[in-house]
């Protein structure tokens, strides 16, 4: 059952962030790459910014447009998509055809309201802990001036599962 | 009726030192389908596991969150708890609270909030979960291993030792690496090729070894247990059954005589040479020549032929083709070895360009007895024996401003070797060696280096050199002295680099071919810098000896037999059991539009033909040996009629959604 | 082709020859270099270790200037000027931050900054090509050292037009005008730099060296293209002599001295003259070869 709530006050301010606004990252990643490189951000310690909530996939093949707007439903101001860099997918060419969906995709986001520079993506891999850390804390400061997205919030409501 | 226990770790301080899991836990009771919340310091440890385990026991649960570190840590351990008691280990979901959480956000709220988001998205998730049962694959009991230097060497005798087959892919003509080119290994000074050539021999007649030379692994398809290899065979233009290995082909070849062609196995010295026909060493295994096209007068203008005029036995054919096998194996070891960068790139040193600023490897070649010089040390500009010659180390080895930030292990050892056997063979000559800190952690490493330098002789100056150029008949080395502040010139006859090691050339591109990473410098990323060092992020593909990162020969020899221990217990039977995540057609909503079949990296979906009332239709069908559980397929199918087992549309749904307060 | 033109503070003091010589050169290729208006000092080497951003404020308002006034490129001959104006449009490009308290200070936005030129890239711009078809009077195997001293190429990673280690483009420079550079390893080497007001004996020391390395490997004259480096090679080569005991008298040409000259500027209009080690025409030099040095 998915909460029947509106979503509440943000994730506190990270020290050091400026005050106010603090967006809601929803970051979806590969097993293989970007999530090996997140664990190294944690195995090293490099600190950043605390908004941002990963899924878990194991190709970013995986994912759908519909995931995406699943994630600006459910409280996301901006949606992060970070797989293996091209010619290094674990599944082969996974995140080439996740790739090639997202030229299409773009273009459905935009008619459906939602801006590109709310949907980011990028290739970490898994030896880049401080570029996880990097991008966070960049896409992090680019949400924050581009402030809050609520217009999927009322579909909270009407959504069962996918 | 859903139960989900909801398990939090406090991991000493890692975890409670930063996320308040008191309030964590208050959250997690108040959460959709939380039946029992408990905390524990470690809950990996035996007490923990128990804690789960009576947990589930005696409230019923149907599945399990724990948060706690990495599931690449644990989850493993967490689901193997679980099933020990009954519970379906694919109903146990990890909230990585720890590596993603209290290790990188400082602030107490921050992280609490965060890490009640992240519990919340996995007991959303885990109530969409279900059951899931392993697979079993059969496994081809064979090994492939990649490189033929002393690592590669040692694992495919190590996996023959326990009975089983390997098949052994060399690029170059013969066995032995980098070590064929050493003169004396540190810190014994054992003649380097007297070492290794017991295990070319060994290697080359080891019935459970097949040896493939002037060999490259093209392509790579499959899984573990399950590989295809693609090897492309070049032409060796020489018959190595009629061969005895007489070496009167060389010997005669004109090329050879001219002196025209430089050898890479003398790692380019100007004062070296080789034939067009060739072996790389006299001790070569096999000790069958090849012919290198390139520079043979037969191949460019076509005239010659000598060598097939003087062949006693008619073993050369200038009609050989390139060939092409596949191969089947369970395992494959790389042990592709490194090189050293070239030093071109330090224009302020002047190697490539002044003929005697020359790199340690090339320095290797002077030192040793089947070199260019038959031993003795004498400078490529006019053969002179020097009699001051100058060490530099770290040229190309931390470096950050050459994207060489790396330390390259061994060449402080290198170079302490180098200047003993230049003072052993030049006794009135002076060696000077400018370092930038002397590495010698290996046993009996540091005595070695004070060996060096206190009773061979050499100077150590602590500095580094800003510029190496001619000054007449010399080499000034302008260097310095940093323990003393003072700049130190020097006149020298002979400069030699210590350059940086960096993975072999092509080890990018067979990285990709594998479906393995490579860091910067081009060595193979492993699955975990501490605790798995020898494997791969591909499981069945096994990492050996200097390809993973520098190393000197005996961490090479150690890696290389524990990978072959992993191959074999990989090997040792006959099936294996692989994790279920593999995707799942809903025929009845499949409109047979293919989608899934092309996007399919595995070509594991193909069309199957379904009765219908009116006659029948194709839709998609998924061969569940070959799915790898990518879950491409669900992700382009437009009617959501294929799904991917543990990372189901719902379930994702549901995380995402559980992320929302 | 119209250029802006920065010729800094040493092109109209010490350095004038300088200033006449690129003028006259550039008349010579045909080009128009039109002086920035209201040019004001670049900080040199002073500025930026003094403070960092008066050592980004100063170049940034001639940079700011320059776009106002419409150049898409301006040369700077002076290497200092050059170096601190490129440094300058290199770091406000990727540090939004500092850009924005810059432009604050100078209170002009700089936008899109202009390209500069140092004398070795404003020549290249033109082509070696277009340059070896304007030659009228060839070098004639001269035998020259091109002296490329600090500022040229460092720091690679802002400037990075040459190997900074193994330099080759004012050779090529010219090798157009059908000279012979020789080949001498110190020639990216310092020579004391501004060092020559306040400890006279490093000049003397580091100049010498670079002189003396210069004729060792067969040089008739060098080429600097930096007013710094030319003094002290210049200037200071009387008590280098002394110094040294040893007579040099190594003449030292900027390069667009030697590029005017090749393309036919009679020498009138170069101010040869104002050099204190003399510096007689190249063809001169020349002559002096076939007599047999």
């Amino acid at each position: 059952m998915t909460s029947m709530a509106a979503p509440a006050e943000r994730a506190p301010a990270t020290p050091g962030t400026a005050q106010g606004f603090e967006p809601r990252l929803v970051a979806f990643v590969c097993t293989w790459c970007t999530y090996q490189a997140a664990d190294l951000a944690g195995t090293t310690r490099l600190p950043y910014a605390s908004n941002v909530r990963i899924v878990r996939v194991p190709c970013t093949g995986r994912l759908s447009a519909e995931m995406l707007l699943h994630a600006f439903t459910f409280g996301a101001d901006g949606v992060l998509v970070s797989g293996c860099h091209p010619n290094d997918c674990h599944y082969a060419s996974g995140n080439l055809a996740a790739r090639r969906r997202w030229i299409v995709f773009a273009r459905l986001l935009g008619f459906l309201g939602i801006p590109q520079e709310r949907v980011r993506f990028a290739w970490v891999s898994a030896s880049e802990g401080r570029k996880w850390a990097d991008l966070v804390n960049a896409v992090v400061r680019d949400l924050q001036e581009v402030g809050p997205f609520t217009d999927y919030h009322h579909l909270q409501r009407r959504t069962a599962a996918l | 009726m859903s139960r989900v226990g909801v398990f939090l770790c406090l991991c000493g301080k890692n975890i409670g030192g930063t996320v308040d899991v008191t309030a964590l836990g208050e959250a997690a009771r108040q959460m959709l389908g939380v039946a029992h919340v408990e905390d524990a310091t470690y809950l990996c440890s035996h007490p923990g596991q128990e804690q789960i385990r009576e947990a589930i026991r005696t409230h019923r649960l149907t599945a399990a969150v724990v948060a706690a570190c990495s599931p690449t840590m644990h989850e493993a351990t967490f689901r193997r708890a679980a099933a020990s008691v009954g519970l379906n280990p694919y109903l146990v979901e990890m909230a990585n609270v720890r590596e993603q959480c209290s290790w990188v956000h400082r602030d107490v709220h921050a992280a609490t909030a965060k890490a009640i988001d992240l519990v919340r998205m996995a007991a959303a998730r885990v109530l969409r979960s279900e059951p899931l049962y392993p697979l079993t694959v059969p496994v081809t009991r064979r090994a492939l291993v990649i490189g033929g230097g002393i690592a590669g060497m040692q694992a495919a005798l190590d996996i023959a030792a326990n009975d089983q087959e390997v098949v052994l892919v060399e690029r170059g003509p013969s066995l032995g690496g980098r070590m064929a080119q050493l003169s004396e290994t540190f810190p014994t000074l054992d003649c380097s090729q007297c070492i290794l050539t017991p295990k070319t021999v060994e290697v080359a007649q080891n019935e459970k070894v097949r040896l493939l030379t002037c060999a490259e692994v093209e392509s790579v398809s499959g899984y573990i247990g399950n590989f295809q290899v693609t090897v492309r065979l070049r032409p060796r233009y020489v018959d190595a059954e009629r061969c005895t290995g007489c070496g009167q082909c060389e010997a005669d070849c004109p090329v050879g005589k001219s002196g025209m062609v430089r050898s890479e196995f003398e790692a380019g010295l100007p004062q070296s040479h080789r034939s067009a026909i060739y072996r790389l060493f006299p001790q070569a295994v096999p000790n069958t020549p090849v012919l290198d096209p390139e520079t043979c007068l037969y191949f460019q203008k076509g005239t010659c032929q000598v060598c097939s005029r003087v062949c006693p036995t008619g073993a050369i054919n200038y009609d050989d083709q390139p060939r092409t096998e596949t191969l089947a194996v369970g395992a494959i070891v790389v042990a592709t070895g490194l090189e050293p960068v070239s030093p071109g790139i330090y224009g302020e040193f002047g190697g490539g360009r002044y003929p005697d600023v020359i790199t340690g490897l090339q320095f290797e070649r002077l030192l040793s007895a089947s070199g260019p010089t038959g031993g003795e040390v004498r400078r490529p500009s006019d053969g002179r024996v020097p009699q001051r010659v100058v060490f530099v180390q770290c040229v190309g080895s931390r470096d950050p401003a050459k994207r060489l930030p790396h330390c390259s292990k061994v060449c402080c050892m290198a170079t302490a070797k180098h200047a003993t056997l230049y003072r052993h063979k030049v006794p009135g000559g002076e060696a000077v060696v400018f370092y930038t800190d002397i590495r010698s952690p290996g046993k009996g490493y540091e005595e070695f280096v004070r060996r060096a330098i206190e009773e061979e002789g050499a100077l150590y100056l602590r500095g580094r050199v800003s510029k190496v150029y001619p000054e007449g008949d010399h080499l000034k080395v302008l260097g310095a002295d940093t323990l003393s502040g003072e700049p130190m010139p020097l006149t020298a006859d002979l400069v030699v680099l210590a350059m940086g090691l960096v993975a072999s050339p092509g080890a990018r591109e067979l990285a990709q071919r594998l479906g393995a990473s490579v860091d910067e410098q081009g060595f193979f990323t492993e699955a975990h810098p501490k605790l798995r060092p020898l494997e791969s992020f591909v499981p069945g593909i096994f990492l050996a000896g200097a390809c993973q990162g520098p190393k000197d020969i005996p961490d090479a020899v150690a890696q290389a037999s524990g990978a072959a221990a992993k191959v074999s217990a990989l090997l040792a039977r006959s099936e294996f059991a692989r994790e279920p995540v593999i995707a799942r057609v809903e025929e009845r909503t499949c409109t047979g539009c293919r989608a899934c079949i092309e996007a399919c990296p595995y070509e594991a979906i193909e069309e199957v033909e379904v009765a219908t009332a009116k006659g029948s239709r194709l839709v998609a069908h998924v061969t569940e040996g070959k799915c790898q559980g990518c879950g491409v397929c669900a992700g382009v199918c437009r009617s959501h009629s294929i799904d991917l087992a543990g990372f189901t549309d719902q379930e994702v749904a549901a995380q995402i959604a559980g992320a929302s307060p | 082709m119209r250029t802006g033109y920065y010729p800094g503070c040493s092109l109209q003091g010490s350095a004038a020859e300088f200033d006449i010589s690129v003028r006259a050169m550039a008349e010579g290729l045909g080009d128009e270099l039109v002086e920035v208006a209201d040019w004001s000092c670049c900080g040199a080497t002073a500025a930026h270790a003094l403070s960092r951003d008066l050592g980004l404020a100063l170049p940034a308002r001639n940079l700011a200037l320059a776009r106002q006034q419409g150049f898409a490129e301006v040369l700077a001959p002076c290497a200092a000027c050059s170096n601190r104006l490129q440094v300058t449009a290199s770091t406000l490009a990727e540090d939004a931050r500092t850009r924005d308290r810059i432009e604050d200070i100078v209170e002009m936005p700089l936008g899109q900054t202009p390209r500069v030129w140092n004398l070795v890239q404003y020549l290249q711009a033109h082509g070696l090509d277009a340059l070896r078809e304007r030659v009228s009077r060839p070098l004639a195997g001269l035998r020259l050292a091109c002296y490329y001293g600090c500022l040229l190429l460092r720091p690679e990673k802002r400037l990075g037009f040459d190997d900074p280690e193994q330099p080759a483009s004012m050779e090529a420079v010219l090798q157009a005008l059908g000279a012979e550079p020789v080949e001498w390893p110190l020639r990216n080497e310092c020579c004391g730099g501004g060092f020559t007001i306040s400890k006279p004996e490093a000049v003397l020391r580091l100049a010498g060296a670079l002189l003396q390395d210069a004729c060792a490997h067969g040089a008739q004259a060098l080429v600097a293209a930096c007013p710094m480096c030319h003094a002290n090679l210049d200037m200071r080569q009387r008590a280098i002599e002394r110094a040294l005991r040893r007579r040099l008298r190594a003449p030292v040409y900027y390069l667009s001295e030697v590029v005017a000259w090749a393309l036919g500027v009679p020498a009138s209009r170069l101010a040869l003259g104002k050099h204190l080690v003399r510096t007689p025409e190249p063809d001169a030099l020349v002559a002096a070869t076939a007599g047999g040095t």
